[in-house]
């Protein structure tokens, strides 16, 4: 084994995660090693300073309030889902009658009926071009499954 | 903690069902381990005790994605650390466009860095020393930074490192390496020598 393959038992030694096994192994190595001993002794003032340094525990009036403060945005997500879908649902159906009663009506000039049913056209191509290219490559994600 | 396992189980059954309240127990069982990972991961008490809540609800959204058979922690580990990291390189974006705007301004700065978001106000006890190593925990990558706050800020094994990384007990030694090396290399250039000159 060289140097480099005793870098990973290093990691484990520091921390007390080897085996007595290991352990022997790597402290043979280190008798015989000036280099590694160097660098053991260098993490081991490093693991040191990181060990003493601690974060502040926030007041308990945080921890008590933790899950009321989850509950309400998990509840206030749901209400905002079924907003959302009464809100688009309300818009295409009181927009559809809105246009359907501009079709309709004998008063409005048929330059703006034929203006307006282009608009809707033109809208609904954009749709389905849009839903189509995302279909086409969540199909072909090679990725899709990768967990990231 | 056989019996936590067991009413573990229980509840992610009952919150797969649609339950809010079962999920109650999960949440506080596990809400100081998001937060304080949270806070390692993006270095400011609002942001973390924000995004780990974000955290739990994501999780709550997706129960349904979490295999029956596997434990609870790991998989709501990677919602978490997505958030923070996801956060951290949407508030780098928004730096660097608002830079950008100055720079056009001809009113140039210098550059953000997430250790920027590192403040010292986290810090139970702060001496130079402490300031300067959250400071350099704040300029190590992502990978490297997750590994220093899950073995030195929560205390996980090897073991449980690897099960929340998703990845070989090997993995894990070899990124602690690799994290430790670049934060003993970074506080060196903070302290103008090595380690040694710590103590």
């Amino acid at each position: 084994m060289t140097c480099h393959d005793y870098k990973d038992l290093m990691m484990g030694y520091l921390d007390g995660e080897l085996s007595d096994e290991q352990k022997r192994q790597f402290e043979e190595h280190l008798a015989s090693c000036p280099e590694c001993r160097g660098e053991l002794n260098e993490f081991r003032k490093l693991k040191a300073i990181t060990d003493d340094v601690t974060l502040v525990e926030p007041e308990d009036r945080i921890w008590q309030q933790y899950w009321g403060g989850t509950y309400n945005r998990i509840e206030r997500g749901l209400g905002w889902i079924f907003f959302s879908v009464a809100g688009i649902l309300l818009t295409i159906y009181f927009g559809f009658k809105g246009i359907e009663a501009l079709i309709k009506d004998p008063t409005v000039g048929a330059f703006l009926k034929v203006g307006l049913i282009a608009l809707l056209v033109g809208l609904a191509i954009l749709f389905v071009s849009v839903l189509r290219e995302r279909l086409y490559f969540w199909q072909k994600d090679r990725y899709k499954d990768v967990r990231r | 903690m056989e019996t936590f396992c067991q009413d573990e189980v229980t509840a992610l059954r009952r919150c797969r069902r649609g339950s809010r309240d079962a999920f109650e127990p999960i949440v506080k069982r596990y809400m100081k381990d998001a937060y304080f990972i949270a806070l390692g991961l993006v270095g400011n008490r609002e942001d973390a005790l924000d995004l780990s809540q974000e955290a739990f609800i994501r999780a709550f959204s997706n129960i349904k994605q979490l295999n029956p058979d596997k434990k609870f922690f790991p998989w709501f580990y990677q919602i978490l650390k997505n958030l923070c990291f996801s956060h951290l390189r949407k508030r780098r974006t928004r730096q660097d466009c608002s830079l950008d705007a100055a720079d056009d301004d001809n009113n140039r700065q210098g550059p953000v860095a997430v250790d920027d978001l590192f403040t010292p106000d986290v810090l139970a006890e702060r001496n130079e020393v402490k300031k300067k190593i959250w400071k350099a925990i704040g300029r190590l990558d992502e990978k490297h930074r997750e590994v220093i706050i899950l073995r030195h800020f929560r205390n996980m094994s090897y073991e449980q490192m690897a099960q929340n990384l998703f990845c070989n007990k090997g993995t894990v030694t070899s990124r602690l390496y690799y994290a430790r090396k670049r934060l003993k290399e970074l506080l060196g250039k903070e302290m103008g020598g090595s380690t040694n000159d710590v103590s």
